[in-house]
């Protein structure tokens, strides 16, 4: 008997189909992947179960959730339903808190809400949640602010409001997506035991088959808001009779071609870093007090040779991105020097370091959030030629920024459109092109890839192969995405607390850490063979 | 917390002082010798010289500066050109009206305009939404002086409800003066109360597009009790700003509807010493309307850390 039973359901939002025929079921214990990439309707299912679609949206079928036909319900009903018998658990756990109210109230609201429980009862039960999703009491007490926890800590508080009152189905859309491979684990670990304990059904929403694989005892696949496949995790992966089932697990572990493998110690280094560090002063707590610095950088040294491609891998927070500010001359270092072709590129005045800069560039994680939205291509992609020493004219200019882009894969055409015309992979390539266009020597990627769907992601990572190949750019990754270390580097730095704490040939460390950091992270890291591997154990 | 608060104090001070000398350069850049217009156009130029040795307009500027800004510490504004009576007298007078009204006014726009903000962002895009804005457009769009009047003609003249104008002054009883105040604070508040309802429309509409709201629906609570406990306080720092800005020009608006209503506050009095060349009674008036928006604003820098945790742990 399930617990949840979609039938045929279809969604339109305005005009828009969103969702076509799903049919979706979970049993009490059970946990259900479902796989899919941006845009295949992953949430809006999600949404749908909770009745909280957004206006003008109109659905068909059937969904029924413990004999209580979900899309007749009233909202009175649902109010019931929701935190109580269903909850949810979503992906930003940055925004996902109220900022101005504490953990505290925030758990214990739904609990009085549902269970017309006292303040001091309400605050007894949050306690106890708040303990069994890690968060004791001792450490964390209820007075706190989402401000003042890390983002793995606050998507504990909202799984505690998910689980204070036991529901008997859990919705987890993207629950660890916005998080580094370590918290990863930990959550998941965290929702496996929940699942365990309470008899929850779980529904885990991901575009990460690795992670679902590890998870769930039956997948189903969606594109395009239809059901491609469905069936148990074992045999739906380990048959992939579906084509689209076999492209997603390619995808996902997909690793470039680079026939011209880079030799160490072949040519002078491109990139030295010398001893270098960044303090921070600390946050004041007393004003009589001096405040303890926070050093986010601490004497690391590297060195990156020319059409090299190193991974600098690390927890958020190890103090990766700011070593990558620092190389790009964004930040200046507190100690140490940052040599460019031989050349300090530390303390100089901007005019000085043109050159550098030009030779320099830089690719963003976000493919949104990097172009002004106001711009033409022509205009976002020419932007680094403001560094060549003879201005191009507005002919040659067109003429570069189209080469660029046909590097990257798109056409000419594309100069005189704007950056919302565009797929969150065409607007990575965008940025790649804006990247390549001063023929740079050295290109640091902070987390290029981590945003964008398995297939796209597998696309852009051979075309950053490609342009190594072929333009001979070294490339800096800043990532906690191993696999994107694995596919893409000669040479793997792992980052911790500041410091490097391992380096070495990417095969070696990543097969053979030697450091605790680094094991923390290969074992956290989701790795979708050993997931196959052990499902059809598991499964039989 | 507390080095929030301090900070916030200090530069409240340091504005207080800025405003000071800026509005003393003024009155001294101004065209118009005081002793001149207290002596009359037939005065010889050493009868001007001599008054002028006595005011103490001849001392040089710095000297004039502290004298007088020591003077306003304590409350010591000056004789009044005009009416030879120590400006305090004036001032204490008018404040008991002026005081009032601007408080009256202002609570008003707020009772007014926050729960008007609730009920169009709920309703957003719907009839009732268009109704309220369109009604708030025209509270923006409309004087306030011509909406004064439309008010004295309704429920002066026509419903004998309220009095038309002047002030009884509070010795007739606090129900009564509180009467020849109502017109002039709706007057005054529906501007107001115009711009902080579409503020507050706009802040709540972004903030119910906030991640933390659906985790709150998803908690199970009803619509309406996550747009009151959840919404609402996050939406309330734009408009706290708002609130504060708008203070100084709800002042300004005091001076337009007090002569409206013919009441006997600060805005008529600085009226008139400005047509009389005052001068110590315009820059007495001018600093307390300045430290008055200086107060309100530090009030709101207060009540953002009591609404936002995240800035009591900043500087």
């Amino acid at each position: 008997m399930s617990l949840l039973e979609i039938e045929n359901l279809s969604l339109t939002i305005g005009a828009t189909p969103i969702l076509k025929d799903v049919d979706l079921a979970i049993a009490p214990g059970e946990v259900v992947g479902l796989v899919g990439e941006s845009g295949s309707g992953k949430s809006m299912t999600a949404l749908t179960i909770m009745q909280l679609l957004p206006h003008l949206a109109r659905t068909e079928g059937r969904v029924a959730f413990d004999g209580i036909d979900i899309l007749g319900a009233t909202e009175d009903q649902m109010c019931a339903l929701r935190g109580d018998d269903i909850g949810m658990v979503f992906q930003e756990p940055m925004t996902a808190l109220n900022p101005v109210k504490t953990i505290g109230e925030q758990v214990a609201e739904g609990i009085r809400w549902h269970t017309k429980a006292g303040r001091a009862e309400a605050e007894e039960r949050t306690r106890k949640i708040l303990d069994r999703v890690g968060l004791p009491e001792a450490k964390f007490p209820l007075s706190r602010y989402p401000h003042e926890l890390s983002g793995g800590q606050r998507q504990r508080v909202v799984i505690a409001i998910a689980c204070a009152l036991k529901p008997k189905l859990l919705i987890a859309d993207e629950p660890t997506t916005a998080l580094d491979v370590v918290l990863q684990a930990q959550i998941l670990d965290l929702l496996r035991d929940l699942v365990r304990e309470n008899r929850m059904a779980l529904l885990l929403i991901s575009h990460d088959l690795a992670v679902v694989t590890e998870m769930a005892d039956r997948l189903t696949i969606l594109r395009r808001g239809e059901v491609t496949e469905a069936g148990e995790t074992a045999r739906t992966l380990s048959e992939q009779q579906h084509p689209y089932t076999r492209e997603l697990a390619l995808a996902s572990m997909h690793v470039p071609a680079r026939p011209k493998p880079h030799l160490a110690g072949s040519a002078k280094p491109l990139l030295d870093v010398e001893g270098v560090g960044r303090v921070y002063p600390g946050r004041r707590i007393s004003l009589l007090r001096p405040t303890e610095p926070i050093r986010a950088v601490d004497d690391v040294s590297l060195t990156i040779e020319p059409a090299q491609s190193v991974a600098l891998v690390g927890r958020s927070g190890c103090g990766k991105s700011t070593l990558a500010r620092m190389i790009l001359a964004l930040d200046k270092p507190t100690a140490g020097t940052i040599r460019f072709r031989g050349e300090p590129i530390t303390g100089k005045p901007e005019q000085a370091l043109r050159p550098a800069r030009r030779d320099m560039q830089v690719v963003f994680q976000d493919p949104y959030g990097s172009f002004d939205p106001r711009q033409k291509v022509e205009k976002l992609v020419a932007e680094p030629l403001h560094l060549l020493e003879k201005q191009p004219a507005k002919a040659e200019r067109r003429e570069m920024v189209a080469n660029a882009l046909h590097e990257v894969g798109l056409g000419p055409r594309d100069m005189d459109k704007y950056p919302h015309e565009f797929s969150g992979g065409q607007r990575q390539r965008l940025s790649i092109a804006r990247a390549i266009i001063t023929r740079p020597k050295l290109v640091v990627a902070d987390e290029p890839v981590s945003a964008l769907d398995v297939s796209i992601r597998a696309q852009i990572l051979d075309l950053f192969a490609e342009l190594n190949q072929k333009l001979g750019i070294a490339y800096l990754f800043i990532t906690h995405d191993l696999t994107v270390a694995r596919a893409m580097a000669d040479e793997v730095l792992v980052m911790h607390e500041g410091k490097i704490v391992e380096r070495g040939r990417a095969a070696d460390v990543l097969d053979h850490p030697r450091s605790e950091a680094a094991q923390a992270l290969v074992a956290a890291a989701p790795d979708l063979h050993r997931a196959i591997a052990r499902k059809i154990q598991e499964q039989g | 917390m507390t080095a929030y608060l301090l900070k916030r104090l200090i530069i409240a001070a340091l504005t207080l002082v800025l405003a000071s000398m800026v509005v003393f350069a003024v009155m001294e850049i101004l065209p118009g010798d005081p002793a001149r217009l207290m002596l009359g156009l037939n005065a010889s130029a050493d009868q001007v010289e001599m008054l002028r040795n006595q005011m103490g307009l001849n001392a040089p500027l710095v000297l004039r500066y502290l004298h007088w800004a020591g003077g306003l510490l304590s409350l010591d504004f000056g004789r009044s050109y005009t009416y030879s009576v120590p400006v305090i007298d004036l001032v204490r007078e008018r404040i008991a009206v002026s005081l009032p009204l601007a408080l009256i006014a202002l609570a008003l726009s707020t009772i007014i305009a926050i729960p008007v903000g609730v009920f169009s962002a709920s309703r957003q895009g719907r009839a009732g939404d268009t109704l309220a804005m369109g009604a708030a457009q025209l509270g923006v769009a409309v004087p306030n002086f011509w909406f004064a009047l439309m008010l004295i003609y309704l429920f002066a003249v026509w419903l004998h409800l309220v009095p038309a104008g002047g002030f009884p002054g509070w010795g007739a009883g606090i129900w009564t003066a509180l009467k020849s105040l109502i017109l002039p604070a709706v007057a005054l508040a529906l501007p107001q109360a115009a711009i902080l309802g579409r503020v507050a429309r706009s802040a709540l509409i972004e903030v119910l597009n906030e991640d933390y709201i659906r985790t709150a629906r998803a908690k199970g609570l009803p619509y309406r009790a996550v747009l009151w406990r959840h919404a609402l306080r996050n939406a309330m720092i734009p408009v706290l700003t708002i609130l504060g800005l708008q203070f100084a020009f709800l002042l300004a608006g005091t001076i337009i509807i007090e002569n409206v209503f013919y009441l006997p506050g600060l805005g008529r009095l600085i009226f008139q010493a400005i047509t009389q060349r005052d001068l110590i009674v315009v820059e007495s008036i001018v600093m307390l309307l300045v430290a008055a928006v200086i107060l309100i604003n530090l009030l709101v820098d207060f009540s953002y850390a009591i609404v936002d945790p995240r800035l009591r742990g900043r500087q």
